[in-house]
């Protein structure tokens, strides 16, 4: 398990006179998966960008406490919405591009390849391009080069929101399971509640822009003793909502008119 | 009366997927030189003026057997290959530099904008005060055409490179090397070949221009030789090597296109 944690102090955030993010701290335990809900434009995406170091915020610091275990070859990893994956390399090419350039030996890659291959079953993809593949299929792989750095903090923005909804199903169990297992520290993003109450060990709700803190709920159940039938699940999922509801259609009215 | 089952829905996505059809092109192009030859030994298009198609195989043949044809082709060849591969690379390098650093944006782009317009066949003259009547100007001519077009299309494809994919290789730890390297070459690819289209003929026109102002040998100055004795054959013999030559440029990049875009 990951001893990794990561924390935002009072991040604020402007993009010039437009504040989207207000005051935020919070705190992913180490081994532990947060997620970030809340309305459209609330800033989710601009925080996890600042959490993970692609964005400088305009104050506040995001710091990580803690060891990465010794075969991690990137503390901090995504995985993204629209999969970001060169579409002029395999599957197998688009892993091993996290791994170019790192300590690795050539047979340490591929074999560190074969393995997240395997384990997101890629196996028999390896050779194929991008779009050859399903979109879920693409965020497999997205998924495979992520754990093949070993990451100490993954970071996830809304990774399952550009599937179809049976594919999202079903690989957010898949998704689900493999976090768990990996004990890796994770922030995820998302506007779907019932993924969130699935994978987040604790689950941070944001007000619409400019984003607030508004709540932070925990859940204790593990993560692989979910299921989505659950009536906690479902009546957490209905409370996050009543959260998040008001704020949701004001962003929606707002973006409407802008 | 409406008829009581309703009536069929009639289909209306008709046309506008066109199709290659190879065989047409050929036949077309076969067309025109038997309608041409046709039309010449009728008599109805008159051959001082418009050579027929067995005239200018016919010259085309003698000027190969005696050599003159590849002392004119290699001449022009020589040219085309100095003058394109150094003005593409000059603008391959201004290109990325221009997409790829603030210091270097604004001022690349202000020369690039001032410059483009200018029509490069005025500029022989100067060239030809600045580097002599010989080669120097003529490669410098087809250096400078291509080199505008070269410099903008690269920036068009750096500048299209998704950020995406360039924050994707940062958030991997990728050097700014391995990222201009793995991301952004690759992905600017289509819009830098799509440019060696655009410059490759450029640099053909300007090849003719020079070789037309001032030089002895070359396709250019033969066709412009033959034009002064009124030799039609032997004119139209050199714009179909022009020709020829354009199409040969044509298919290898078509081939290197098919090599390295094979993922799109």
């Amino acid at each position: 398990m990951s001893s990794v944690r990561l924390r935002a102090d009072c991040i604020s955030h402007a993009y010039k006179s437009l504040s989207v993010l207000d005051d935020i701290s919070l705190t992913a335990e180490a081994g532990e998966v947060l997620v970030l809900v809340g309305p459209s434009g609330c800033g989710k995406s601009t925080l996890l960008g600042i959490l993970g170091g692609l964005l400088a915020p305009t104050s506040g610091t995001v710091r990580m406490d803690g060891e990465a275990r010794s075969d991690c070859l990137n503390p901090l990893t995504y995985v993204f919405q629209d999969f970001s994956l060169l579409p002029w390399r395999s599957v197998a090419g688009n892993v091993s591009l996290a791994l170019e350039g790192t300590r690795l030996d050539t047979a340490s890659r591929h074999a560190r390849i074969a393995e997240v291959l395997g384990l997101t079953g890629l196996t028999e993809f390896r050779d194929a391009l991008p779009k050859q593949l399903s979109g879920g299929m693409r965020q497999r792989v997205g998924i495979a080069r992520a754990l093949a750095v070993r990451p100490a903090v993954l970071l996830m923005d809304e990774p399952l929101s550009a599937l179809d909804g049976q594919t999202r199903d079903l690989l957010l169990d898949e998704f689900a399971g493999l976090i768990a297992r990996s004990g890796v520290t994770a922030i995820y993003v998302t506007h779907n509640l019932s993924e969130a109450v699935r994978v987040g060990h604790q689950v941070a709700v944001l007000s619409r822009r400019p984003g607030r803190l508004r709540e932070i709920i925990r859940i204790d159940r593990p993560i692989l003793e979910r299921r989505p039938s659950d009536p906690d699940l479902v009546s957490l999922e209905a409370m996050l909502w009543r959260l998040i509801r008001e704020d949701a259609a004001t962003a929606d009215r707002e973006m409407k008119r802008a | 009366m409406p008829d009581p089952r309703g009536h069929p829905v009639p289909f209306r996505a008709w046309g506008f997927a066109p199709r290659d059809i190879p065989l047409a092109a050929a036949a077309t192009l076969i067309g025109v030189l038997v309608l041409w030859q046709a039309g010449a030994s009728a008599g109805l298009i008159s051959t001082k003026f418009l050579s027929a198609p067995a005239q200018i195989a016919r010259a085309l043949f003698d000027l190969s057997v005696s050599g003159e044809l590849w002392l004119h082709l290699s001449a022009s060849l020589r040219r085309l290959a100095f003058g394109w591969l150094i003005g593409t690379a000059a603008g391959l390098a201004v290109g990325f530099a221009v997409g790829l650093f603030t210091l270097a944006r604004s001022p690349g782009m202000a020369i690039v904008s001032a410059l483009f317009p200018i029509p490069k066949i005025a500029l022989v003259p100067l060239f030809i005060i600045w580097f002599g009547i010989g080669e120097g100007s003529k490669i410098v001519t087809l250096a400078f055409g291509v080199f505008f077009p070269t410099v903008i299309n690269t920036m068009a494809g750096v500048d299209g490179v998704p950020r995406g994919l360039i924050r994707m290789g940062q958030s991997f730890g990728l050097s700014r090397m391995a990222i201009i390297g793995k991301i952004v070459l690759p992905d600017s690819l289509p819009a830098i070949l799509s440019g060696f289209r655009i410059t490759t003929s450029t640099a053909i026109i300007l090849l003719v221009a020079a070789e037309m102002i001032g030089a002895e040998k070359g396709i250019g100055a033969f066709v412009l030789s033959a034009g002064n004795l009124y030799d039609t054959d032997s004119l139209l013999a050199g714009i179909v090597v022009l020709s020829v030559m354009g199409l040969i440029v044509s298919f290898v990049l078509g081939r290197i296109e098919r090599a390295l875009l094979g993922w799109r």
